[in-house]
């Protein structure tokens, strides 16, 4: 069905911190060259590890202040707002804030914070009434949006979606639909993360058998590969800021595409094992939205993670809706940051956005013997490919509990 | 410790709470408020501060003498005159 300009939403801006890069043209360049952002990390009781680490600047948005009171979240959701207003080329003071809607995706919120309170009142014999006070304005699950919201002076609504690691994806499909439902006119939505800073989430993946290790950091994070041994945990944001393309237009915005499909839906399977039948029908139920087939696409984003079970599971689904060929590439974007949690399904989509301008897709490295059970015709290893022209990207991304989201974004 | 120790030990805890702030010509005698940007959360931070490090107790209903530094020192005095200087 043809959609009125008023209802075909497009992203004209993009804000982000990467372990690899700080902003998007920074972070492609990392992507084209190979560049992993994976280092050896340090985090309480559980020790050395590796992980995927931000060096974005949290004072250039903020004063120590806010800094010492909200959250790592909030810092990256903040830095990753304020990057994307201003990637937008919106005339920002005159914007009408209380039109202005939050919506960012999160794995999980209030861990950091909580494991911080109580390893500081160990000090104290566990005695409660050194818990300090801010704690729950920090652990609320609104927490990162909230904080871009006081940051900005934004009056519209804001929240979090909770959604494992289909988060990233989820903000994004949360952005269109309130645009839609003319809930707000400039949507700022995507994920963050910053994970890496619970010792809980490496211990658990390591208690599941599924943490990463590799003597060298940059090679550890390795979907598809046969020698993958688990999930690089990373922290990271990434959020965009939405339009109505009619509106988009009347300010003669530059844009990154239209987010012309969605999808989310529910193995109803396990806690932890996906379910490669209902991913399959995520990606379809999203191509049927956008009114696309499967070779229309030209890159798939894969979710992979590089656990030896999840990796293969999602192979399953893509073979089921491509059908064992074609012309689709596909590529990995989690082999060279690890995995970002919420932030990484609108991460890995803004890594590939480029794609439209450069007509390059980006490989999947660190794959030096693909596991026989995730061979992909069309996977992208190891170096960049040149595709011409690229009209359609699609970006997998899944969670625990068997959360699937699909985007599907389109150059306009 | 003395009120001169006292007063240190609270610019000490306000440098941590304000970080942006200029505290090196605070008002004995204006409110913390008025001077400082400081809202009902660090006012708080600063109880809480003087509990962790001092072990000082703070009953709610005394938090209207924690208005200006010298009607804190004047406060503090003598319930920190036998705990020691860090």
């Amino acid at each position: 069905m043809e959609q009125s300009d008023h209802q075909r939403i497009v992203i004209t801006g993009i804000g982000l911190t990467a372990p690899n890069g700080n902003g998007l043209a920074e972070f492609r360049e990392s992507l084209l060259a190979g560049r992993s952002g994976v280092t050896e990390y340090e985090v309480r009781y559980f020790g050395p590890t590796v992980a995927g680490v931000c060096r974005f600047d949290e004072f250039r948005y903020q004063r120590r202040k806010e800094v010492r009171r909200g959250t790592r979240a909030g810092s990256v959701a903040i830095y990753c707002a304020r990057e994307a207003v201003d990637d937008s080329g919106i005339d920002w003071e005159n914007v009408d804030r209380s039109r202005v809607g939050v919506y960012i995706g999160v794995t999980e919120h209030g861990n950091v914070e909580t494991e911080n309170e109580i390893y500081s009142i160990k000090a104290y014999d566990y005695d409660t009434q050194f818990w300090s006070h801010h704690h729950n304005p920090r652990t609320v699950a609104n927490n990162p949006a909230g904080e871009v919201t006081l940051n900005m002076g934004i009056t519209g609504p804001h929240y979090t979606l909770g959604a494992a690691c289909a988060a990233g994806n989820a903000g994004l499909i949360q952005g269109v639909q309130m645009l839609r439902l003319g809930e707000c006119d400039f949507a700022l939505c995507g994920g963050v993360s910053e994970s890496i800073h619970t010792f809980g989430i490496f211990a658990s993946f390591h208690s599941q058998g599924a943490l990463a290790r590799h003597d060298d950091p940059t090679k550890a994070s390795r979907p598809f590969d046969a020698d993958r041994n688990g999930i690089v945990v990373a922290e990271g944001g990434c959020l965009m800021t939405l339009e109505r393309l009619s509106d988009a237009r009347a300010r003669d915005a530059r844009t990154y595409g239209e987010i012309v499909g969605y999808a989310m839906n529910s193995d109803a399977h396990d806690f932890v094992v996906p379910d490669p039948v209902r991913q399959a029908e995520c990606i379809e139920r999203a191509l049927a939205r956008s009114g696309l087939g499967p070779d229309d696409v030209d890159i798939v984003n894969t979710h992979a993670t590089g656990t030896s079970t999840g990796d293969v599971q999602e192979c399953l689904a893509l073979r089921r809706v491509w059908n064992g060929g074609g012309r689709t590439l596909f590529n990995n974007t989690k082999s060279y940051i690890g995995h970002a949690m919420g932030a990484a399904g609108a991460l890995e989509l803004a890594g590939n956005l480029p794609a439209f301008a450069d007509g390059v897709c980006h490989p999947t490295i660190n794959l030096d013997r693909t596991d026989p059970e995730c061979e992909l015709p069309g996977l992208v290893a190891n170096e960049p490919r040149a595709m011409g022209r690229v009209n359609v990207i699609l970006n997998n991304s899944f969670g625990m509990l068997g959360i699937n989201s699909v985007v599907i974004v389109k150059r306009i | 410790m003395t009120g001169a120790e006292i007063r240190e030990a609270v610019v000490d805890i306000l440098s941590d709470i304000a970080p942006d702030e200029d505290l090196s010509n605070l008002d004995e005698e204006v409110a913390f408020r008025d001077q400082l940007e400081l809202d009902s959360m660090d006012f708080l931070d600063i109880v809480m501060e003087l509990r962790k490090r001092y072990r000082v107790q703070i009953p709610e209903e005394d938090y209207p003498e924690l208005i200006s530094m010298r009607s804190t020192v004047k406060y503090l005095e003598p319930r920190m005159q036998d705990i020691p200087k860090k």
